[in-house]
């Protein structure tokens, strides 16, 4: 780096302006300009200097990336799990693990999935039965995961499997990175009930994964894998966001093509919240906006979605003024299912016999359709609304925690039937 | 900033948290909701007076402290934690704001430093037999039976008002009656001629209603008098009350939280139960949800400033949409509230002596006060449908 670096925010964002005017070509190379950007720390200036970055503010970063936005350049890859493994790298990965994964993070090449939840762990996510036995250098894996997005495509993915049985559940597992393109990894698309899939199964028979691709120690995995779920709602957010590419030149076609790709398992995610801005508009085409029953549920609707949105926005403007989080923080997840609930029902009253159909010759090509056979999976994903009352009982509210039964040593522990084999 | 108070906001919320603590004990509203005047007259003096809680929203030329709804929320929020007995809702809340939109200048000036400063308590009548608000809100048409008949010395009032909250405490009634024209508000002595107030038995017995008749009864007509400005009342209305069921629910989910954790039951806390964790929890959602509704309301009254003027510009359905929003949404989480804070304390949250049921009265009776959920519903879609239709003329 430079020996006079700029201080202020705004001498920086002058000086990446000057420096995009310099560099700047819309007809590049994706990988090519991106490996620019990650070797120049403009691409993801808040991570340290040895890595990539210029060791700079969150704040300073998003500043940097608004200058991007604004010079209509091309940033680093930040879409999909590859957010989650630079994250996890970054604060748990030794020097070599960074060195050779976070430039291929950046420029798009390595693309990564998650390999955590289980047939038999979903919401007990560490009682992880997949298993990890080193022999000599290696580790052999063996198990199943499930629910892995992108996992069809991807290089590698951030594995948690258990390597000591006679240890308590969350100290047994450990936390790897494993090339996802080898003889014993076995991906299975998995068919969901609206017709999509945006998710896989992964199977894993005597794969292997060097030594040195363990992530801190063995036995720290759960650790680690609470950095993974810690980013995750904010790097999905931004991966949803629905970045729409106008501008012309080569580099352009190839960023298109990689949204296209990382977009696609989240198509029908709008339809899964329940899309409350229809409702006014399909009241109206069917006229079950003069029917005072209809009335009765939608204004119910309105009530519920405006006021999550207050809610959310009292939680934002507290946490913009640094206040202590109040309980209004913690519930968005349990209202977006309600929404979702109450959403789907509403679509299907103001659809009456339209509801019976589905696909592109149904209304609104097929939305509505996609709507009903949608919405019971957000009452499920990222955390299940039944884990999440406990989380808001216990943590929010202070209730007592529930009775356990799973201490001790991980091997005494009563689990589903279909996983137990693998202990033995 | 709308979505969190500042700190002045917060230091007046503690100062009235406080006081309302130290003089609105659950033993303080169990013997004065056993009078007749309902109410303790020291008590609402010092808030008129040293805390200023009666003018916090009304004008500073007029005695009060010129701040605006959210303030004058905060205060009914408050209220609605202790289930504070007086008349602030009717008087300060009612009758000062109808003195505001519908009085001249002059009347301001005549009538509202009294109320402002709790000397005088007034109150606000409206609803006749059916008691019904919310289905005058978009008509314009004259609905009333009571009649105020012109003379060479003002109006002679004839008719009779149902269910008025405090109108035997009041010294002044503020009355909807039709006249030559449409109708009007109109400004009566509740000691003058022909004036006749008979108490009801009202469930909850912290709020205080009485049917009041009047036979040529001499009443003076408050000279800005339209009427939509009972529509904009109506939202005024319904947002405070909004803002004290919230507080009242917050108090019966506190109690039900500590209640749940005390009792042992199978050897564990029954609040260790997901059978009640969960629906707590729920009903924390609900609440808070609630509650962003109400401070939303205060804050598109204060917004449109409706409050002190009767600005044009203004987006009145905007004010009404989020009004009623929170009536609807405060009316069934306080109910909710309630019905669970009894189940949860089984069968001792059923006996007079566990405080639970004066907030459980309370709430029914708030839930049906200013018209029920689903009429606050009905009212918040024609609002909110009125808005689109505008924006569909404009583009």
């Amino acid at each position: 780096m430079q020996s006079q670096q700029p201080q202020s925010t705004q001498e920086i964002t002058q000086h990446v302006h000057q420096w995009l005017s310099e560099n700047w070509d819309a007809e590049a190379d994706l990988v090519q300009w991106r490996t620019l950007l990650a070797e120049s720390g403009w691409g993801a200036a808040h991570w340290p200097e040895d890595y990539f970055g210029r060791g700079l503010s969150v704040e300073v970063s998003a500043a940097i990336e608004d200058v991007f936005a604004d010079f209509g350049a091309v940033g680093t890859a930040q879409t999909g799990v590859r957010m989650l493994a630079a994250a996890t790298l970054l604060e748990h990965g030794n020097h070599e693990q960074k060195r050779q994964y976070l430039r291929r993070i950046l420029t798009g090449e390595d693309h990564w999935c998650q390999l955590f939840s289980e047939p038999g762990s979903g919401s007990d996510l560490a009682g992880a039965t997949t298993r990890a036995d080193l022999d000599g250098d290696e580790y052999i894996i063996n198990g199943q995961k499930v629910w892995n997005t992108s996992a069809h495509h991807a290089h590698y993915g951030l594995l948690i499997a258990r390597t000591d049985w006679d240890e308590a559940k969350h100290k047994g597992l450990s936390y790897f990175i494993l090339d996802m393109h080898q003889p014993g990894v076995e991906v299975r698309q998995l068919s969901q009930m609206n017709g999509h899939a945006s998710f896989n199964e992964v199977f894993f028979t005597d794969a292997r994964i060097p030594r040195e691709n363990l992530i801190s120690t063995a036995g720290n995995g759960w650790q680690v894998a609470m950095t993974t779920l810690a980013h995750e709602r904010r790097s999905f957010d931004r991966s949803r966001e629905n970045k729409r590419v106008k501008q012309k030149g080569r580099i352009f076609v190839e960023l298109k093509k990689e949204l296209d790709i990382s977009n696609e398992p989240y198509t029908w995610y709008p339809q899964r919240a329940g899309r409350v801005d229809l409702v006014m508009q399909r009241a109206e085409e069917t006229g079950a906006i003069n029917d005072p029953v209809q009335r009765q549920e939608i204004a119910r609707l309105h009530i519920l979605s405006e006021s999550a949105k207050w809610t959310a926005q009292r939680a934002k403007a507290a946490q913009k003024a640094g206040k202590p989080q109040g309980p209004e923080g913690s519930l968005g997840k349990l209202a977006a299912s309600e929404i979702a609930r109450l959403a789907a029902r509403v679509h299907t009253n103001i659809s009456a016999n339209d509801a019976l159909l589905t696909g592109p010759t149904s209304v609104h090509d097929g939305v509505v359709a996609e709507i009903l056979v949608s919405v019971p999976a957000v009452s499920i994903a990222g955390g299940t609304d039944e884990i999440q009352r406990n989380i808001v009982a216990e943590r929010v509210l202070g209730l007592p925690k529930e009775p356990r039964f799973d201490e001790g040593p991980f091997r005494n522990v009563q689990r589903n039937s279909a996983a137990k084999d693998t202990s033995k | 900033m709308a979505f969190i108070f500042t700190e002045d906001q917060e230091q007046f919320r503690d100062s009235v948290s406080r006081f309302l603590k130290d003089k609105s004990s659950t033993v303080d509203v169990r013997r004065l909701m056993a009078t007749a005047q309902g109410f303790d007259s020291m008590v609402w003096q010092q808030l008129s007076q040293q805390l200023g809680m009666t003018g916090v929203h009304m004008p500073e030329e007029l005695g009060g402290a010129g701040f605006g709804p959210v303030e004058m929320a905060i205060v009914c929020e408050e209220m609605g934690k202790s289930l504070y007995c007086g008349p602030y809702f009717a008087s300060a809340v009612c009758a000062a704001n109808a003195l505001r939109i519908a009085g001249d200048e002059l009347q301001q000036e005549t009538l509202l430093p009294e109320i402002i400063s709790g000397e005088k308590i007034a109150c606000l009548a409206v609803t006749e037999d059916r008691g019904i608000w919310t289905d005058e809100v978009f008509s314009t048409a004259a609905t009333f039976s009571s009649t105020a008949t012109r003379t060479d010395n003002g109006h002679l009032l004839n008719g009779r008002k149902r269910f008025v909250v405090d109108a035997c405490n009041a010294d002044t009634l503020i009355v909807v009656a039709n006249d030559d024209q449409d109708f009007g508000f109109f400004v009566v002595d509740a000691a003058a001629q022909g004036v006749s107030i008979t108490a009801l038995d009202s469930m909850d017995p912290t709020r205080k209603l009485a049917d009041v008749e009047f036979t040529d009864s001499p009443a003076q007509r408050l000279n800005n008098s339209k009427p939509e400005q009972l529509r904009l009342l109506v939202d005024i209305a319904s947002t405070a009350l909004a803002n004290e069921m919230v507080g009242g629910a917050q108090t019966l989910l506190d109690s039900a939280l500590s209640y749940t954790q005390l009792r042992f039951q199978f050897g564990r806390s029954i609040a260790s139960f997901q059978a009640i964790k969960h629906r707590l929890a729920d009903l924390l959602l609900e609440l808070e949800l609630a509650k962003s509704a109400a401070y939303q309301a205060a804050q598109t009254l204060a917004d449109n400033a409706l409050w002190s003027t009767n600005d044009q510009t203004a987006d009145i359905d905007k004010v009404t949409e989020h009004a009623s929003l929170a009536k609807a949404a405060a009316s069934e989480v306080y109910l909710h509230a309630a019905l669970e804070c009894i189940q949860m304390h089984g069968g001792i949250g059923f006996t007079w002596e566990n405080d639970t049921h004066l907030w459980f009265k309370r709430a029914k009776s708030s839930e049906v006060f200013l018209g029920s959920p689903a009429e606050h519903r009905e009212r918040m879609l024609t609002a909110l449908c009125a808005q689109s239709t505008d924006l569909r003329n404009s583009a």
